[in-house]
C-alpha cells in the first residue's frame, strides 16, 4: 500500500544505461584480474582483524584469506554479473546489483591493498559508521523536509551552527547534555528562519537555504575567531563516551560495531526506524507526504499544509542539529571553522541517492562514510593508487546512479514549490 | 503560402516573449524607474549594516566593560565601537580621504598611487566575483542552478596554471590569453558534464555539481601533490611559478596589484550581456530557462541549450580561477578560493541575474571584503562579519516583504520576489 508512491516511473531502463552498466561491471572484473591479481604473488595472505581496537567485548579471531583465490572468486562473480547484465539485464534490480558489485570490488581492492599485511577491517567499519553519522542525519533531515515539499539545502549551515553552539555551550555549562540541547535549539532556530522565509514569505527555497548557509558560515567563524580561538577554555567540551549495551555488545563483530558505540550512532538508528515507520506506515506520514506531493489535494482534504510544512522543517532542524552536534560533542570536543566540510551537502546527495527514503539515505550515507575511511586508510597501507582517486569513487558512483533510473521524477512532486492558498 | 507557415510561429514567439519578459516589462512602465529599483537594495544594505552593528556591539568586550561603569559610558563605547569598525571598513575599501587629498596636493605620483591603493585593491577583490557571479547568473538564466562554481574554478585555475608554467617561449600577447583560454575551456568542460547529464539523463545538476566539486578538489589535490608539484617544494602541494609571459599584467609597480583582469572581467560582462540579450542564442537560452515547455513548443533545442548554458557557466567560473592564478597568486595552491563558489550564488541573486547587476554586486562584495580586511586589523573584528552582512543583505533583497514591513513601504507589485524563482527553474 505504501510502496506505491515512491516507485512510480521506475520501470523504464534505457538500453544505453543497461549496456553501459554491463560494460562497467566487466571493466571492474578486468581491473581485478589484470591489475590486482598480477601484482599478488602465489600464496600471499591477507589478514583482516575483526575486532576494533580497544574493544574487549564481542571479539572475533582474525580472518585470513588467500589473496589470489579471493581475488579470482571476486573477479568471477563480477564478470558473471556483467555478462548477465549485457545478455538479459537486471532491469529494476540494476541499482541493487550495482551496489553489490561495488561492495565486491571494494572488498577485492582491500584484499589486494592489504596483501601480505594486516588490516583492521572491523575498526575500519566502525570508523565508517562514525563518519557516516552526520551525513546520514543530514540526509534524514532532508528527507523530512523534502517529503513535505520544502527543499532544504541549509542542512550544512544548520549543522555548522549546531557544532559551534554545542562546543561553546558544552564548554561553558560543563555538561555535554546541555551542549547537545543548545546545539539542537540553534539548529531549530535556523530551521525556523528557513520555514518562515520559504513558507511564509515564499521566497525561493534554494535562496533561503543559501542565505542560511552563508550566514551560518559567517556567524560561526566570527564567534570562533572572536572568542573560541582566543579563550581556549570556551572551546573544550566533554564528549559523549561509548556506551556498551549489556548482552548485545558481546555479539561478535555486530556487538562492537552497533551496540558498543556512542549516543549519536544509537540515535541514528533509532531515528531511522522511527522515521521509516512514521513516514510510510502512519497517518501522520501519509499526510506529510501528501503535502509534499499534492498540497492542493491535501488542503482540500482538510490537512493544514502550512502547519505540516512548518512541523516538517522544524523536525528536520532537530535532526540536523543532532548531526551537527556530532562534530563537536560526539567526536573531537572542540569547534574549528568550517568543520562540517560539506557533509551537509553530501547528506543531501545521500538523500537523493537513497530515493528520499530513510533506509536508502542510510545506505548511501554509509557508503560515503566508508569511502572517507578508505581514503585515509589507503595512505597508511601505502597503496600505489593515490588515495585521492579512491575517495572520488563515491562521488562518481553517485553521478552514475543519478544518470540512471534514479535521476527521473523520484522527488516529491511539489518539492520546492511554495504553496499558495486560493 | 509563406504567411500561413509564418503566422503560427510568430504567435508562439509572442507567447514565449510574454512569458519571458514578465519582470522586465513591469520594470519599464512606472514613471519613477530611475530610483525605484534602487530603493530596496539600498534599504537592504542599510538594514544589513545596522544588524551587523548590533552584532559588533554585542560581541565587544569594551562595550560590556563600559556598561559596567555607567549606562552613558556604555552607550558611548557602543557608538565608538561601531564608528571605528565601519570607519575602518570604509577607509579600507576606498582609502583615507585625507591622505588622498594630501597626496593629490603634493603631486607625488608614488604617494598618490599608495593613497588610492585601497580603492584599487577593492577592484582587485571584485574581479573574481564578477566572473563567478556571471557564471551563476548565466546558469540561472538557463534555468540551471550551478552550485559547482567552486569546482569549475579549481579546474580552470589548474589548467591555466599548467599552460602558464609548462608552455615556454611564447610572447606575452599570446601566452596570457592562451592560459586564460585554457582556464575557460577546462572550467567549461567541468560545467559541460553536469549540463550533459541534465539534458540527457535528467540527473539533477545541483547534486552533480556538488559531486563534481568534490571530485575537482580531490583531483587538484592529487595534481598539486603529484604531476604538477613544484620540483623543490619540499612536499608542499604547490605548482611551479607560472612564466612571466603568462601573467596578467599589473598596471603599477609591486605593492599595487591592480591588474588588467578587472577590465577583462568588465569586457566579459558586456559580452555576456550582448550574448544573453542581443542574440538569438541568448533568447533561446533565456526562453528555455524561463519556460522549457514553451521553448519546446516553439521548436527550440532544449538539450543543446542546456548543455551550452552549463558549459558557458563553467567557462566563466574557470576564468575566475584563471584570473586568480595568473594575476594574483602566480602559482596554484589549494587555498585558492575564499569561498567564491557560494558567494557567487549570492552575487547572481543580488544582481538579479543581469550582467550589470552582477558587476555592481561584485563591486559591493569586493569593497566589503577588502574593507573588512582593514576592519580586522584596526578594530579586531573577524573578517567573517562580511559573510553575515552578505547573508542579511541577500535575505532582504530576496524577501522584499520584510523590508517593506520594516520601513512601511507600499507594495508596488505583489509578485516582485518571484523574479528569482523564474530564473532558476530546476527542481
Amino acid at each position: 500500500m505504501t510502496t506505491v508512491v515512491h516507485h512510480r516511473k521506475l520501470e523504464t531502463v534505457s538500453p544505453l544505461w543497461r549496456y553501459g552498466m554491463g560494460v562497467f561491471f566487466l571493466l571492474l572484473a578486468a581491473l581485478i584480474s589484470f591489475v590486482f591479481l598480477r601484482s599478488v604473488a602465489v600464496g600471499v595472505q591477507t589478514r583482516f582483524v575483526m575486532t576494533p581496537g580497544g574493544i574487549t567485548q564481542g571479539t572475533l579471531p582474525d580472518w585470513v584469506l588467500d589473496a589470489r583465490t579471493t581475488l579470482l572468486i571476486l573477479a568471477g562473480l563480477i564478470a558473471v554479473a556483467g555478462g548477465y547484465q549485457l545478455g538479459r539485464g537486471f532491469a529494476k534490480l540494476t541499482n541493487t546489483v550495482l551496489a553489490i558489485v561495488m561492495l565486491l570490488f571494494v572488498f577485492g581492492f582491500l584484499v589486494w591493498a592489504a596483501a601480505g599485511k594486516s588490516l583492521n577491517l572491523a575498526g575500519m567499519l566502525g570508523n565508517a559508521i562514525q563518519l557516516s553519522v552526520p551525513i546520514v542525519l543530514g540526509a534524514f533531515s532532508g528527507v523530512l523536509c523534502e517529503r513535505a515539499g520544502v527543499v532544504n539545502i541549509a542542512i550544512e549551515g544548520m549543522m555548522l551552527m549546531a557544532a559551534m553552539v554545542g562546543a561553546l555551550v558544552g564548554a561553558v555549562s560543563g555538561s555535554m547534555w546541555v551542549g547537545l540541547l543548545a546545539a539542537v535549539a540553534s539548529s531549530v532556530l535556523l530551521a525556523w528562519v528557513h520555514a518562515v522565509l520559504s513558507i511564509k514569505y515564499k521566497i525561493n527555497q534554494i535562496i533561503s537555504g543559501t542565505v542560511i548557509n552563508i550566514f551560518a558560515t559567517g556567524f560561526t567563524s566570527y564567534i570562533s575567531a572572536k572568542f573560541l580561538q582566543v579563550y581556549e577554555h570556551l572551546n573544550k567540551t566533554a564528549i559523549f563516551p561509548r556506551w556498551a549495551i549489556p548482552g548485545l555488545a558481546d555479539i561478535p563483530l555486530i556487538g562492537p560495531l552497533f551496540f558498543n558505540t556512542t549516543l549519536f550512532v544509537y540515535l541514528m538508528f533509532i531515528i531511522l526506524i522511527v522515521l521509516q515507520v512514521a513516514l510510510f506506515s502512519t497517518r501522520w506520514g501519509l499526510r506529510l507526504r501528501s503535502v509534499g506531493e499534492h498540497p492542493k489535494a491535501a488542503d482540500t482534504l482538510g490537512i493544514n499544509v502550512v502547519r505540516t510544512r512548518y512541523m516538517a522543517v522544524l523536525l528536520g532542524g532537530v535532526v540536523a542539529g543532532l548531526g551537527g552536534a556530532y562534530f563537536t560533542l560526539g567526536s573531537v570536543g572542540r569547534f574549528d571553522e568550517m568543520m562540517t566540510a560539506g557533509k551537509g551537502f553530501i547528506g543531501l546527495a545521500a538523500m537523493i541517492f537513497g530515493n528520499w527514503t530513510p533506509l536508502g539515505a542510510l545506505g548511501a550515507g554509509m557508503m560515503f562514510g566508508f569511502a572517507d575511511t578508505l581514503g585515509s586508510k589507503l595512505s597508511i597501507l601505502g597503496s600505489t593508487i593515490p588515495p585521492q582517486f579512491m575517495s572520488m569513487l563515491p562521488y562518481i558512483t553517485t553521478m552514475i546512479v543519478l544518470a540512471g533510473v534514479v535521476g527521473r521524477g523520484q522527488a516529491p512532486a511539489a518539492d520546492g514549490v511554495p504553496y499558495e492558498k486560493e | 503560402m509563406d504567411e500561413k507557415t509564418q503566422k503560427p510561429k510568430n504567435d508562439v514567439g509572442k507567447v514565449v516573449l510574454q512569458e519571458l519578459t514578465g519582470g522586465e516589462a513591469q520594470a519599464k512602465s512606472p514613471r519613477r524607474r530611475f530610483w525605484q529599483p534602487l530603493v530596496l537594495p539600498a534599504l537592504a544594505i542599510f538594514t544589513g549594516l545596522l544588524i551587523g552593528a548590533v552584532l559588533i556591539i554585542l560581541t565587544s568586550e569594551q562595550v560590556y566593560a563600559a556598561f559596567r561603569q555607567s549606562f552613558g559610558a556604555g552607550l558611548l563605547a557602543a557608538l565608538q565601537a561601531v564608528g571605528k569598525a565601519y570607519g575602518a571598513l570604509l577607509q579600507g575599501s576606498f582609502g583615507d580621504p585625507v591622505r588622498i587629498v594630501n597626496a593629490l596636493g603634493s603631486g607625488d605620483a608614488l604617494e598618490i598611487r599608495r593613497a588610492i591603493n585601497p580603492f584599487l585593491e577593492s577592484l582587485v577583490a571584485a574581479t573574481p566575483y564578477i566572473f563567478a557571479g556571471l557564471a551563476v547568473a548565466v546558469g540561472f538564466r538557463a534555468g540551471l542552478f550551478n552550485i559547482g562554481v567552486e569546482g569549475q574554478l579549481f579546474i580552470g585555475a589548474a589548467a591555466a596554471t599548467f599552460v602558464g608554467y609548462a608552455v615556454k617561449g611564447l610572447p606575452a600577447y599570446i601566452h596570457m590569453p592562451l592560459a586564460m583560454l585554457a582556464g575557460a575551456v577546462a572550467g567549461g568542460f567541468w560545467g559541460f558534464i553536469p549540463g550533459w547529464l541534465k539534458a540527457k539523463t535528467g540527473g539533477h545538476e545541483v547534486i552533480n555539481t556538488i559531486m563534481l566539486n568534490w571530485i575537482a578538489f580531490r583531483l587538484t589535490d592529487w595534481l598539486l601533490a603529484g604531476p604538477m608539484q613544484r620540483p623543490n617544494s619540499g612536499g608542499m602541494p604547490i605548482s611551479p611559478m607560472i612564466e612571466p609571459t603568462a601573467r596578467i599584467p599589473q598596471f603599477f609597480p609591486a605593492p599595487i596589484r591592480f591588474h588588467l583582469g578587472f577590465f577583462i572581467a568588465l569586457a566579459v560582462a558586456y559580452f555576456i550581456y550582448w550574448l544573453l540579450f542581443k542574440t538569438t542564442w541568448g533568447f533561446n537560452l533565456r526562453t528555455v530557462g524561463a519556460n522549457p515547455n514553451g521553448a519546446r513548443y516553439a521548436g527550440m533545442n532544449i538539450v543543446r541549450t542546456t548543455v551550452l548554458g552549463m558549459t558557458l557557466s563553467g567557462a566563466l567560473a574557470g576564468l575566475a580561477g584563471a584570473n586568480q592564478v595568473l594575476a594574483i597568486t602566480r602559482a596554484m595552491a589549494m587555498g585558492l578560493s575564499s569561498g567564491y563558489g557560494f558567494d557567487s550564488i549570492a552575487l547572481a541573486l543580488l544582481g538579479n541575474s543581469t550582467p550589470l547587476g552582477v558587476v555592481l554586486a561584485a563591486l559591493l562584495f569586493g569593497f566589503l571584503r577588502n574593507g573588512a580586511t582593514n576592519m580586522m586589523v584596526v578594530s579586531r573584528i573577524p573578517i567573517d562579519i562580511i559573510s553575515i552582512l552578505q547573508a542579511l543583505i541577500l535575505v532582504f533583497i530576496a524577501a522584499p516583504a520584510i523590508i517593506r514591513s520594516i520601513y512601511r513601504l507600499r507594495s508596488v507589485q505583489a509578485q516582485e520576489g518571484g523574479v528569482f524563482v523564474r530564473s532558476w527553474g530546476g527542481k
